[in-house]
């Protein structure tokens, strides 16, 4: 076979940022009318590959063919006329803008505008691929997996024969993902190339004809689909074999903890948040919270620690039974048997009620962490106005950061190097560590794994287990619905800031819980049910 | 195909940036910066006819020799320290404080009401006391206006702090021709008179004690920022807004309180100019200091130990310049292009520090 029929072929392709190898001699080929996923930990080194054949970085190193010719690519405009496009996670539109207009945004065209025979060619393309797409909807009145499909359209609009989609999953629910599949087969039989960058496995299994493994950099190999399994994938990624089974221990007792009655918000841009959410946590247990990203998540973790503001309702706060584990710890403020209202107070006097919030935001460092500071520094976050005098104490955090850094395995020089030169994975444990050092009796955490290398994930789900077994009552906001499916007790799912179901996570199924994010069952169904 | 068109060519010149250097890189780096400086500086020098060598030598011998020369340079550099060190803390906080210059006026004004009306009514210690807690005051309230604003609707601080400075200039002048001015001066000039001896800085080592309190608020500030619960706040702050609330942080209090202590700080070199330095107050008391002070707090990256080098190198510099304008006529300006020349090398280098240039063909190293 002669290099005439890849239709992408990178040889040796490098790039370095500063000190750190992102990508290290990766060669990779792709041929016309094939799915291929690249698969590797986060800091592999995928996303980096992909932004060098879409032009947004330039190799140190190597070289690129399309169709079997060596080109360079110096701009996203020299990979669009190779016929390239990319899908990115964070969409690129105009919101007042109409989906035909975004298609056809930024492309030289003659001086009058045709919208007529714009609309009639995106209809075209939405045919022949099965899309569902109005040419004429404005984006701000477009769902999430809309907006992927004017991406989408837009890129083949342009001529795109090679699309690569960077985790195009992750914003989408169980049954879009099947309808992006469905297009994405009808798009190879059509003959153009497909690059989709992911770390679900299962999808991976799904979709994919091969699969190309990146590690640290450096390019593992490409297996074929069908000859392979989860198991020996993860073991391509993470160099040696691991365990994929996540524990759901039961705990002997559990007791109410906390309890939301009514809750409404509004975001900071006046929208509604929340609407009457009502729900109630156990010590003891997990409970996950599902739903598409922006159904109020956030929001509702914010009210809970005194960040958001909250419009109207209740969140009562039940101290853990005297006879516990957590209560015997004495770090919290004893209160009376009818609950205490935490709507009003401060976000440090609910902490110090034992509340805590370890969100991880996209940024990864933006909120909850300060980057500029070492470990010592972010440990004290929360307490450093604790000792007495106009003077910090630094002794206290800094034996934490000790005990953090071995017990959590914190990869990093030294507990006062900044926290912004640490990789994603033990960023997170610093975080996620930090807070339940805190010996909190309600754990609340959002995306904790978000990014994370498959073995600091399964650290983070065994801390979380230890939290719940000690008697604490967690709450998981996730994005992976096969994990919280595996971990949690029950599952609250959201939609448009309502709770559309609470369901009990060993006996529900991804299908269920997928309905309710998009979904809120009227009463006769629930009754039906 | 589309693809012929394209060159096979990699740009000209791209920049990485450096994760790291090592600190004896880093410091070839200033080095051949202070040296290139010198070099330009020296072909300006020969293009108005004199040696370089020997300009650069009495800026030297001018700034640094023994007695009045010296006496004058730690005169400028108390000044440009002691605001360089009331920039800090805002600076670290991200709040652009470029209002240092009214908030030293500010300081000046109220420091001059007690010297003016109050000399011959208190005892010499009690009103130096008075006039220095009315000046920290006075700058430390001028700091607080843009912080207030900021906090509440969100303004922008740079303008608003510049802004302030042409105010509070502007009602210096007005008190110089008319209240201040005229009025209590016996000759009826529009200048305001000189202070009395009560209200005048004793001296040290032949220099007004100033220095002695910007060296030990040099110190303090040091302990601030490091090891104080207002200085991790601060930092805080400074980093992310998001993860200050979200450590229960009480933020706008925090702004305030820091533009305080930043305007209170530079409010009391006001006092020490019109006490200390030079006896009155004038429309020059502030003279730049507030805008050459952000040079240095920044040059020291807001470390309070290293502005004292750079705040002494800067006086060095001007003192120097003044000198040679004297000696071999050269015009001010020039003078002054030197120093700009040489701050211009410091600061630039440090984008060489923080950035790897990389030729074409030379990418792939190693």
């Amino acid at each position: 076979m002669g290099t005439g029929n890849y239709a992408i072929e990178l040889r040796e392709l490098t790039k370095t940022f500063g000190d750190v190898v992102a990508n290290d001699k990766v060669s990779l080929a792709l041929e016309r009318g094939e799915i291929l996923s690249l698969l590797g930990e986060n800091g592999s080194g995928k996303t980096t590959l992909m932004n060098m054949l879409s032009g947004i970085y330039f190799p140190d190193g190597g070289e690129i063919l399309v169709d079997g010719k060596p080109v360079t690519i110096r701009s996203p405009k020299d990979a669009h006329d190779l016929g390239i496009g990319m899908i990115h996670q964070h969409f690129k539109l105009v919101d007042v803008l109409t989906a035909a207009e975004n298609i056809i945004l930024g492309m030289k065209g003659k001086g009058r505008l045709d919208r007529k025979a714009v609309a009639r060619e995106v209809r075209a393309i939405s045919e022949k691929y099965g899309f569902e797409i109005d040419p004429d909807q404005k984006i701000y009145d477009m769902s999430v997996s809309q907006k992927q499909t004017v991406e989408i359209v837009k890129v083949l609009y342009r001529g795109a024969n090679v699309l690569i989609l960077d985790e195009p999953t992750a914003v989408l629910t169980p049954q879009e993902t099947e309808k992006l599949f469905d297009v994405l087969r009808s798009m190879k039989a059509d003959g153009k190339s497909i690059i989709i960058i992911t770390h679900k496995l299962r999808e991976v299994m799904e979709i994919s004809d091969k699969v190309a493994v990146l590690r640290k950099g450096q390019y593992i190999g490409t297996v074929d689909t069908a000859d392979t399994d989860p198991q020996r994938l993860t073991e391509m990624m993470v160099g040696r074999s691991v365990s994929l089974n996540i524990e759901r221990p039961k705990t002997e007792y559990q007791d109410l903890r906390l309890e939301v009655k009514g809750l409404n918000c509004r975001r900071d841009d006046g929208v509604k948040a929340l609407e009457d959410v009502t729900f109630q946590a156990m010590g003891g247990e997990i409970l996950g919270i599902a739903g598409i990203a922006g159904s109020g998540q956030k929001e509702l973790l914010e009210s809970i620690a005194g960040l958001h503001k909250v419009e109207s309702g209740h969140i009562f706060y039940y101290p853990p039974r005297p006879d516990s584990d957590l209560a015997r710890t004495g770090l919290h403020v004893p209160t009376d048997k009818a609950g205490e209202e935490l709507v009003g107070k401060t976000p440090t006097q609910i902490h110090q009620i034992g509340v805590s919030l370890a969100f991880v935001p996209e940024d990864r460092l933006g909120m909850g962490l300060v980057a500029d500071m070492g470990m010592v520094g972010n440990m004290m976050l929360k307490s450093y106005q604790s000792g007495k005098g106009p003077l910090v104490d630094r002794k206290a955090p800094k034996a934490l950061a000790e005990i953090l850094k071995d017990e959590l395995e914190i990869a990093t020089p030294s507990i006062s190097t900044p926290v912004r030169r640490l990789s994603g994975g033990n960023v997170q444990k610093v975080l996620v560590g930090r807070e339940i050092a805190s010996s909190p009796t309600v754990l609340m955490t959002a995306y904790p794994v978000r990014g994370l290398d498959i073995n600091s994930a399964y650290t983070i789900y065994d801390l979380l287990n230890e939290q719940k077994k000690l008697g604490a009552a967690v709450i998981l906001v996730g994005e992976d619905l096969d994990v919280l499916l595996e971990l949690c007790d029950r599952i609250m799912v959201l939609c448009g800031g309502r709770v559309s179901g609470v369901v009990d996570a060993a006996k529900t199924t991804k299908e269920e819980v997928g309905l309710l994010m998009t979904h809120i069952p009227t009463d006769r169904e629930e009754a039906d049910a | 195909m589309s693809a012929q068109h394209i060159e096979h060519k990699e740009p000209l010149l791209r920049l990485a940036k450096r994760d790291d250097i090592a600190r004896p890189k880093a410091w070839a780096i200033r080095a051949a910066a202070i040296l290139l400086a010198l070099v330009t500086g020296g072909l300006i020098i020969l293009a108005l006819g004199h040696s370089p060598i020997e300009v650069y030598g009495s800026m030297i011998g001018g700034s640094l020799s023994k007695g009045r020369a010296l006496r004058e340079t730690v005169k400028k550099a108390i000044p440009l320290l002691g605001t360089a060190l009331a920039i800090a803390p805002a600076f670290k906080m991200k709040f652009w404080n470029i209002g240092a210059e009214g908030q030293i006026l500010a300081g000046a004004i109220a420091a001059s009401y007690f010297a003016l009306f109050w000399a011959e009514r208190l005892p010499k210690t009690v009103l130096l006391v008075v006039m220095a807690a009315a000046a920290v005051i006075a700058g430390g309230l001028w700091g607080l206006i843009p912080a207030a604003f900021k906090a509440r609707w969100g303004t922008n601080e740079t303008l608003f702090t510049l802004m302030l400075n042409y105010i509070v200039l502007g009602f210096v002048k007005y008190l110089q021709a008319g209240p201040w001015g005229p009025d209590l001066n016996p000759n009826g000039y529009p200048k305001i008179p000189m202070f009395a001896e009560a209200a005048l800085l004793p001296k040290a080592l032949g220099v007004h004690i100033g220095w002695i309190l910007v060296l030990a608020l040099t110190v303090l500030m040091f302990v601030y920022l490091n090891y104080s619960k207002h200085g991790y706040e601060i930092a805080v702050v400074g980093e992310s807004v998001r993860t200050a609330q979200y450590a229960g942080m009480d933020v706008p209090a925090i702004v305030r309180r820091t533009m305080f202590l930043s305007g209170g700080i530079a409010g009391l070199m006001g006092f020490l100019q019109v006490s200390g330095a030079s006896g009155s107050l004038t429309e020059n008391t502030a003279g730049g200091i507030g805008f050459t002070a952000i040079t240095v707090a920044w040059l020291a990256k807001l470390d309070p130990f290293v502005m004292i080098a750079i705040a002494a190198l800067l006086a060095v510099l001007e003192k120097g310049a003044d000198t040679i304008q004297t000696i071999y006529t050269i015009p001010a300006s020039a003078a002054e292009m030197l120093t700009g020349i040489i701050l211009f090398f410091m600061l630039g280098c440090e984008f060489f520090i923080n950035y790897r240039v990389i030729l074409r063909g030379k990418g792939a190293r190693k």
